[in-house]
């Protein structure tokens, strides 16, 4: 979903450019609450995966193809204010080195796909972990479901900014219906790409999840109390 | 359980996104993706501009090999190495704004 340049007018491009900068300034601030000496060496390798699963157009219907936005992945990998930064980099990258995503369109491009795929992914991962069961094994079934809800959402962002600043004439209801549709089909693929990358990762080291912290001190609980019953 | 050391996890998320990148790009769909494919149909495609670094070297996923296949595999490399850098590089930064914050650090994660 990188958006080039000229599909926004320039008021809209500067809006969109200063809430990108204030996300991410923002995000500089908090991420050092997430990050410690285990996860901190994971973040630069998560973006640099996020980058990577970026080049990998897969066919959804027809003649078009979608690929991963990442930010549910980097959320519940390293934690959402890191997720943002990641994400963040991989875009600036793209934009400046591959040409893929405008230059003036780099805040747009941010605020769609490393601000609200980050929120949208990390609301809905941390939503259902509260009303699902605590066990690890939920972790990647949470953040593909939030992965998938993110997609979406962020082609809905890009209407609503479109129909303030796009700089087309044209029906806003087509737009929304033919975005939040081929973006559904999308959204499968990322939730199926995060459900195995946090998979993996968990399957072998839980606690270098970030989103699976809180899972993980409960179930320690469990283990030790039932130590005791064996051992009694 | 054997605990997998954490430079293994690092390796191996290493290893997965230079295969990813330098290998698995050259099979990945040219289809237009949704929003190029939406904005044809809806007939606004053309409002985009050309790119500002456009004629740049690596502009498209595009080495400029004579394999197409090294081309793209080259190019996917580069940024993997530039991305990990910038954002190993970040994370540093990041950190070192709080020297000697260890304990509040934790138990800020703890209490979280």
């Amino acid at each position: 979903m990188h958006v080039p340049d000229g599909f926004f007018d320039a008021p809209t491009s500067v809006v969109t450019g200063v809430v990108a900068a204030a996300a991410v300034g923002v995000s500089l601030r908090k991420a050092r609450n997430e990050l410690d000496d285990r996860t901190a060496p994971l973040v630069g390798l998560v973006a640099a995966f996020v980058f990577a699963a970026q080049m990998l157009n897969f066919p959804v219907v027809s003649g078009t193809s979608g690929h991963l936005m990442g930010g549910a992945i980097a959320a519940v990998l390293v934690g959402p204010w890191t997720g943002v930064l990641c994400v963040s980099t991989v875009l600036l990258v793209q934009g400046l080195l591959f040409a893929d995503g405008g230059i003036t369109a780099l805040g747009t491009n941010v605020v769609l796909m490393a601000v609200t795929t980050v929120v949208v992914g990390w609301a809905v991962f941390r939503g259902l972990q509260v009303v699902l069961p605590k066990n690890t094994a939920m972790v990647p079934v949470c953040a593909a479901v939030g992965a998938f809800v993110s997609v979406p959402v962020a082609s809905l962002v890009f209407v609503g900014l479109y129909a303030v600043g796009g700089t087309a004439d044209i029906s806003i209801g087509g737009l929304a219906t033919a975005m939040v549709g081929v973006h559904t089909l999308i959204g499968i693929g990322e939730a199926a790409i995060t459900f195995l990358a946090v998979g993996s990762i968990l399957a072998v080291r839980p606690d270098l999840v970030y989103g699976a912290r809180r899972v993980i001190e409960q179930r320690e609980l469990v283990i030790r109390s039932s130590t005791t019953e064996v051992s009694a | 359980m054997k605990r997998v050391s954490t430079t293994v996890v690092a390796g191996g998320i290493l290893l997965v996104a230079l295969l990813l990148a330098g290998f698995v790009s050259f099979y990945a769909s040219s289809s237009p993706d949704g929003l190029e494919s939406v904005a044809d149909e809806k007939g606004f495609i053309d409002t985009a501009g050309d790119h500002a670094t456009g004629d740049g070297p690596l502009a498209d996923y595009d080495a400029g090999l004579d394999s197409e296949r090294a081309s793209v595999g080259v190019a996917g490399v580069v940024g993997v190495l530039v991305v990990l850098c910038l954002g190993t590089g970040l994370t540093y930064v990041v950190r070192r704004r709080t020297p000697g914050t260890e304990i509040q650090r934790d138990s800020a994660i703890t209490s979280a």
